[in-house]
C-alpha cells in the first residue's frame, strides 16, 4: 500500500462515516446547526426589527395560505409585527437561555461532584444531601412562584435555570470520579507526585467527559422546555422581550382566527427538543454503550 | 425499622427546608400591601392590613409563628378573599387528582405494553416504530400538544370541549396531553429494563427447564423488569405535577395548578405557600412509597438495608 492511497483512505473515511450515520441523526444535526446559526446571527438575518409594529398589516397568514405575501413570509401577529423576525429573535432567546442554563448547571454540578468525591466525609454527606433535597423539590413550581413574586429579572431567571438539573451532574460526576480515581493511570500520576487538582483536571476530567457530554445533550431539551413552559405561563421571558414560549403563550389567545401564531413557535420548540433527543440518543450509543437503553 | 425512621426523618427535613426556602424567598419580594391594595389608599389603612396579616413584625418572628401555625394545620388566610387558604386549596384537590391519576393510568396502560413488545422484538421494525413514536412523544411540549388538540378536536372537528370540567368529554384532552409524554418515557424505560432482564442467566435457566414463552415473560421477566420502572415512577411525580399546572392552564381545568397560576398572579401569599407545601408533601410521600415498594419488590434491597442499619 502506498502513501497516497493511505491519504485517500483517510479522506474517504469522513465521507463514509457520514454516509454510515442514520439520516435522522444528520437531519437533527443540520437542524441544530441552523438553530445555532440563528442564535448567533438572528439580528443579521431578520428582515424587520422583531418589535416593529405595522398596524395596517395585522395577522397576515404565512406563505402557503390564502392572502399571504412574501413581504411577511411567516405572516404577522396581532400588532402587525413580522412573525419571521420574531421567530428568529425568539429562537435566539430560547436557545441562549437553554444553553446558558444547561452549561451553568453542568459546571455547578460537576464542580460539586468533584468536591464531594475529593473531600469525602462531611463534604460528601452535605453535597449529596443537597442533591437529594434538590431532587425532592417541585422545582418547576417553586421557580414559577419565585419568578412571579420577584418579578422580571434576567439574573434571577438565569439563576433558576442553572439550578435546574445540576443535581444529576453532581451525582454522575461523583460516581465517575470515585471509580476513575482508583484506576491505574490516576494512581500512577499520583505516585509521580502530581497535585490532586492537576490529576482531576488534566487526567480524570477528560476520561469522564463522555458520559457528562451525553448528560448535557439529555439535559438540554428539558432545559429548553423548562424555559418555554415558564415563558408560556407569562412568567419567564416577558414582553417587550420574546422567546418561543412567550410567542406561543401570546398566540394561544388567537387560535380561532390566527392559529399559526401559536403553531409556528410551537413547532420550532418541538423540532429543537426532537433534534436534541435524537442527537443525544445517538451520542449515547457512540460514547457510552453501557448507558444505552 | 431504623431504615424507615431515617427515611421519615429525611422526608420531614426536606419538607421543612422547602417551607423555609419558600417562606424567605417569597418575602424577598417586598411589601405585599403595595401590590394587593390600590395605590391611592391612605397609610392608616395600609398599616391596618399590615397588622392584620402580621407583616409588621420582624421576619424571624413571622417565620416562627408561621411554622407554629403550620404544625397546628393552620395555613393562614387568602389575602384575596379572606377564606381559609387550606380549604381553598383542598377543594381543588379532587380535580387535580382526577386529571393526574387518569394521565398516569393512560401513560402506564400505553407505555408498559409498548415497551415490553419493543423489547421482545428487539431490533425488528416493531421495535424501531415504537422507539421512533416514543421520541416524538417525549419531545412534544405538553402545552403545544394541548393547543394542537384544541385546534383539531375543538375548533375544527368540534367534538370535544376546549375548556372546563364536569363530564368525561372534558377529561379526554387534558388527560391525553399530560399522559402522552409519560407514556413515551415509560415505553423507553420498560424496554431497556426488559432487555436487561431478558439477557440474564435465569431467563436461560427458565427456558432450559421448559417454561413456555408466555410463562417466561409473565412470571420470570416482568417482575424483575418492573423494579427499575417503579423507581422511575416515583421520581416522575414532580414532573407530573409540574405538567398538571401547565395542562390545567391550557384547558382551564379547575384544579390546583390553575389556582396556583391565578394566586401567583394576584400575589396571594398564603394560598401559594399552601399549594407549594402540599405539592412538596405529595412528592416526598411518593418518593418514600417508591423506596418502600422498591424494598418490597426486590428482597435484595431489603437485606442490604438491614445489613446497613446494623
Amino acid at each position: 500500500m502506498t502513501a497516497t492511497s493511505l491519504v485517500h483512505g483517510r479522506r474517504f473515511s469522513l465521507i463514509r462515516r457520514l454516509s454510515n450515520t442514520p439520516v435522522t441523526v444528520l437531519l437533527a444535526g443540520g437542524f441544530m446547526a441552523l438553530m445555532l446559526f440563528v442564535m448567533v446571527f438572528a439580528q443579521v438575518v431578520q428582515p424587520y426589527a422583531f418589535d416593529h409594529i405595522d398596524l395596517l398589516n395585522r395577522m397576515a397568514p404565512p406563505v402557503p395560505l390564502e392572502g399571504s405575501t412574501w413581504i411577511h413570509p411567516a405572516g404577522t401577529d396581532t400588532l402587525g409585527r413580522d412573525l419571521f423576525s420574531r421567530l428568529l429573535v425568539g429562537t435566539q432567546t430560547s436557545m441562549l437561555l437553554a444553553l446558558l442554563g444547561t452549561c451553568l448547571g453542568a459546571v455547578l454540578g460537576v464542580a460539586l461532584g468533584f468536591l464531594a468525591a475529593h473531600k469525602g466525609g462531611i463534604w460528601d454527606e452535605g453535597i449529596m444531601g443537597l442533591v437529594d433535597f434538590q431532587a425532592a423539590m417541585p422545582w418547576f413550581i417553586i421557580a414559577l412562584a419565585i419568578l412571579a413574586f420577584l418579578g422580571n429579572s434576567m439574573v434571577i431567571f438565569i439563576a433558576i435555570m442553572a439550578l435546574y438539573g445540576w443535581e444529576t451532574y453532581a451525582r454522575i460526576t461523583r460516581g465517575l470520579v470515585l471509580s476513575a480515581r482508583e484506576q491505574g493511570y490516576a494512581l500512577a500520576v499520583r505516585g509521580l507526585g502530581a497535585r490532586p487538582s492537576w490529576i482531576y483536571l488534566r487526567h480524570i476530567l477528560p476520561n469522564i467527559a463522555g458520559p457528562l457530554l451525553v448528560q448535557l445533550t439529555v439535559n438540554f431539551p428539558s432545559t429548553i422546555l423548562f424555559e418555554t413552559s415558564l415563558s408560556f405561563l407569562g412568567l419567564g421571558i416577558r414582553p417587550p422581550m420574546t422567546s418561543l414560549g412567550q410567542m406561543l403563550g401570546e398566540g394561544r389567545d388567537y387560535l380561532i382566527n390566527a392559529w399559526w401564531l401559536a403553531v409556528v413557535p410551537g413547532l420550532t420548540i418541538f423540532f429543537i427538543t426532537l433534534s436534541m433527543s435524537i442527537l443525544g440518543d445517538w451520542l449515547r450509543g457512540k460514547l457510552d454503550p453501557s448507558l444505552e437503553d | 425499622m431504623i431504615w424507615l425512621l431515617t427515611k421519615t426523618l429525611r422526608a420531614i427535613t426536606t419538607l421543612w427546608l422547602v417551607v423555609t426556602f419558600v417562606f424567605f424567598v417569597l418575602r424577598l419580594s417586598g411589601d405585599p400591601t403595595l401590590v394587593l391594595l390600590p395605590d391611592d389608599i391612605d397609610e392608616a389603612t395600609r398599616d391596618f392590613y399590615r397588622q392584620l396579616w402580621g407583616l409588621d413584625r420582624p421576619i424571624m418572628v413571622q417565620y416562627w409563628s408561621y411554622l407554629g401555625a403550620l404544625l397546628q394545620g393552620d395555613f393562614g388566610i387568602s389575602f384575596r378573599n379572606n377564606l381559609d387558604a387550606f380549604q381553598l386549596v383542598w377543594d381543588r384537590v379532587p380535580k387535580t387528582a382526577l386529571l393526574t391519576g387518569t394521565a398516569l393510568l393512560i401513560s402506564l396502560a400505553i407505555g408498559i405494553p409498548l415497551g415490553i413488545i419493543a423489547a421482545l422484538y428487539r431490533d425488528s421494525w416493531i421495535d424501531r416504530v415504537v422507539m421512533a413514536v416514543s421520541v416524538f412523544g417525549f419531545s412534544m411540549p405538553n402545552f403545544f400538544l394541548g393547543i394542537l388538540l384544541i385546534l383539531v378536536f375543538s375548533l375544527n372537528l368540534r367534538v370535544l370541549p376546549s375548556s372546563g370540567s364536569g363530564t368525561w368529554a372534558h377529561l379526554i384532552m387534558p388527560a391525553a396531553t399530560l399522559g402522552i409524554s409519560f407514556a413515551a418515557q415509560f415505553a423507553r424505560y420498560t424496554r431497556s429494563s426488559m432487555i436487561d432482564v431478558l439477557n440474564k442467566s435465569y431467563m436461560r435457566t427458565a427456558r432450559s427447564k421448559g417454561a413456555g414463552p408466555l410463562r417466561r415473560v409473565n412470571l420470570h421477566a416482568l417482575p424483575n423488569a418492573a423494579i427499575p420502572v417503579v423507581t422511575i415512577l416515583g421520581f416522575k411525580v414532580g414532573e407530573l405535577l409540574g405538567g398538571a399546572v401547565i395542562t390545567e392552564t391550557v384547558f382551564a381545568w379547575p384544579g390546583i395548578g390553575r389556582l396556583l397560576t391565578s394566586s401567583v398572579a394576584a400575589r396571594d401569599l398564603a394560598v401559594v405557600q399552601c399549594i407549594m407545601i402540599l405539592l412538596a408533601f405529595t412528592m416526598v410521600v411518593a418518593n418514600m412509597l417508591t423506596d418502600l415498594a422498591y424494598g418490597w419488590l426486590d428482597p435484595r434491597v431489603r437485606v442490604g438495608a438491614k445489613a446497613g442499619a446494623r
